[in-house]
């Protein structure tokens, strides 16, 4: 019985890879070359995973070292983005700062993905009690402002890096949750899972065989369409001086620190980690429209 | 009618439920031994379990639930260590100028923002639609403590028409007597327009920055909504009757545009609420959103429970008033209710 099982997708699925891959690469081609933007979002992503992967390495100056005599320098040829008050040369502050920023992004939408989609995809396929209980806490979740929420979740837990990560996906749960419970729900009695069920097949294994598989795409377009707002939260967080502490070069807190000497006309120590943290919220969000249009067609607004 | 507004007030009661639980739960994770902290760095175990048998602390979990609760209900958020008074005194005397802020910011995003989606979905593919959605993309990608910041260099110090980010009226004028507690209100109430003109221009770059953020999506929503509604058959029948254009769009299409709209503020609202505390932040603006700052930065605790708990309860009126006014403005949803 599982033997025919196992050859009978094998049969149909054979042929099929070859010509999805094709159609989804010229899909693809289609999408970037209608829309340009998308390639420009993925040049951003580039340059930032560079930034965030090799940044200590390749800034021209050590972001914490501190020079007195070069203070309040506006941008020159010697230091590009200027320097702030302690002499810091910003341009390396901005490159090293895209791992921490990043980091935390990523770390929390990772955390997110795993919990709001595994309950989510139970929701959406047990119901029942299960249904109850995750929808219960992401409406609770929702009877929130998110940033104030995280804000009091980042409070009572502590004040470090790892609570920002913890509260920024919190408040990202119930979307996931969401996403992942109505494809779930709408794959719950689809032929194919009706198929794997009279093949003998156990509900988790149908689960983790059938539905997560066909769920996963579009949850990995909701990851990007939320890196960009994990990122503003986080540095939003920091901004106000929760979690990231001075003198850790983050772009939030490098605005804060910049915040003061705007009044008075040094512009540049705030700017340029403001625009990183732009850039950066505005490549994401791009790249998740132009992952969306790949996916998923049908849901271009 | 009012039956349903009662049915819909019932279905708030969920919701405050959950957050009140939520923020309880908030209270008591706090990093360490909350009486210890209470206590203060210089006391003894003996004071230590005094402040705790005090506070309830030795309770299990549900009777300190049960006295959170009635605590709550007799408007109890504890005392400020920093300013040494109530916390409810302290968000009611702050509250009016966090809510002028975020109203007017409202206002204007709405001014703006909803012109600019019916005028994007009528000419689609037109320079203004083109423009709505660099707007749109724009708006949600730019952090709003960094918009302020640019506001404030650009209209400040470069261009000097508004006055330095540093609160919500100049000290060389006295607030005017308090109706609304909205500084605008109650200085035309008072009949002072130089006064009005003086409230007026601290609040038009912090009301800017918030509106420039919550633009997008109303903007947004609003050319989705008008596209699908001028697609439908009734505002075919109406053009092919041939009523003037403007007709068409404001009376038929706009009206049943207005829906999905109306269910977007609450996103907003949602938005507007956590972008108000780093808006506070960048311009000093005396509101509940840079009390609750002030209070994390020196970890007091009370304050930032009672700010996270008003906001909640706030958010949840407002969505609950939506929710009001989406029966208002389409009957259909009176009937099916």
């Amino acid at each position: 019985m599982s033997g025919a099982m196992r050859m009978e997708p094998g049969a149909v699925a054979a042929p099929a890879p070859p010509a999805k891959q094709t159609s989804l690469l010229s899909h693809a081609r289609h999408v970037i070359g209608e829309n340009p933007v998308t390639g420009l979002a993925f040049g951003l992503f580039v340059l930032l995973a560079l930034c965030a992967l090799l940044g200590p390495a390749i800034a021209p100056y050590d972001p914490l070292a501190s020079d007195v005599a070069a203070k309040l320098q506006a941008p020159s040829l010697h230091h590009w983005f200027g320097t702030d008050e302690y002499g810091r040369d910003i341009l390396s502050r901005v490159m090293v700062a895209a791992r921490l920023d990043l980091g935390i992004a990523i770390f929390s939408v990772a955390l997110v993905f795993a919990l709001g989609g595994v309950s989510g995809v139970a929701a959406g396929f047990f119901g029942g009690w299960t249904d109850l209980i995750v929808g219960r806490i992401a409406d609770t979740i929702m009877a929130f402002p998110l940033f104030v929420l995280a804000m009091g979740i980042v409070a009572a837990l502590g004040n470090t890096v790892t609570n920002i990560v913890i509260a920024t996906a919190i408040i990202n749960f119930p979307l996931y949750a969401r996403v992942a419970r109505a494809e779930a729900n709408v794959r719950r009695d689809a032929g194919f899972v009706q198929a794997a069920r009279l093949s003998g097949n156990g509900e988790l294994r149908i689960v983790l065989t059938q539905v997560l598989p066909n769920v996963m795409p579009i949850m990995v377009v909701q990851m990007s369409l939320t890196m960009g707002y994990a990122i503003l939260n986080a540095a939003g967080l920091s901004f106000i001086g929760l979690g990231v502490r001075p003198p850790t070069p983050e772009w939030g807190i490098m605005v804060a620190e910049g915040a003061g000497n705007i009044i008075s006309g040094e512009w540049w120590i705030a700017l340029f980690p403001g625009a990183a943290l732009m850039l950066a919220v505005f490549c994401f969000n791009l790249l998740g429209d132009g992952l969306r249009d790949i996916v998923d067609p049908q849901r271009r607004t | 009618m009012l039956r349903q507004t009662g049915k819909r007030l019932i279905t708030a009661i969920p919701s405050l439920i959950g957050v009140i639980v939520v923020t309880f739960l908030l209270t008591r994770v706090l990093p360490g031994d909350t009486a210890a902290y209470f206590a203060g760095p210089a006391a003894t175990p003996q004071a230590i379990a005094e402040v705790r048998a005090k506070l309830g602390l030795d309770q299990p979990l549900p009777k300190q639930f049960v006295r959170y609760v009635r605590d709550l209900a007799h408007g109890d958020f504890g005392t400020s260590l920093t300013t040494g008074q109530p916390v409810i005194s302290d968000i009611a005397s702050r509250l009016p100028a966090s809510a002028e802020l975020t109203l007017l910011g409202l206002v204007i995003a709405m001014a703006i923002a909803v012109p600019l989606g019916i005028l994007a979905a009528v000419r689609q593919g037109s320079l203004i639609d083109h423009a709505c959605r660099i707007v749109a993309t724009a708006g949600v990608s730019l952090p709003v403590f960094f918009t302020g910041l640019l506001l404030v260099y650009a209209f400040y110090f470069l261009l000097g028409w508004a006055p330095a980010p540093l609160g919500r009226l100049d000290v060389f004028y006295t607030p005017p007597p308090q109706v609304t507690g909205f500084y605008l209100i109650d200085s035309l109430l008072a009949r002072d327009l130089a006064l009005f003109r003086a409230c007026l221009a601290p609040l038009i770059l912090p009301a800017a920055t918030l509106a420039i953020f919550s633009l997008a999506p109303i903007a947004r929503m609003t050319r989705a909504a008008m596209l699908s509604v001028l697609a439908s058959d009734f505002v075919r029948t109406a053009r092919a009757n041939g009523l003037a254009p403007h007709r068409v769009i404001v009376t038929y299409a706009f009206r049943n545009a207005m829906l999905p709209v109306v269910t977007t503020l609450g996103m907003v609202f949602s938005f507007l609420l956590g972008a108000n505390v780093l808006v506070e932040k960048v311009f000093a603006w005396p509101g509940i959103g840079s009390y609750a700052v002030e209070a994390l930065i020196a970890s007091d605790y009370a304050p930032v429970q009672g700010f996270v708990l008003t906001m909640a309860v706030l958010y949840v009126l407002l969505n609950l008033a939506i929710d009001l006014l989406y029966g208002v403005i389409d009957p259909r949803v009176r009937i099916e209710a």
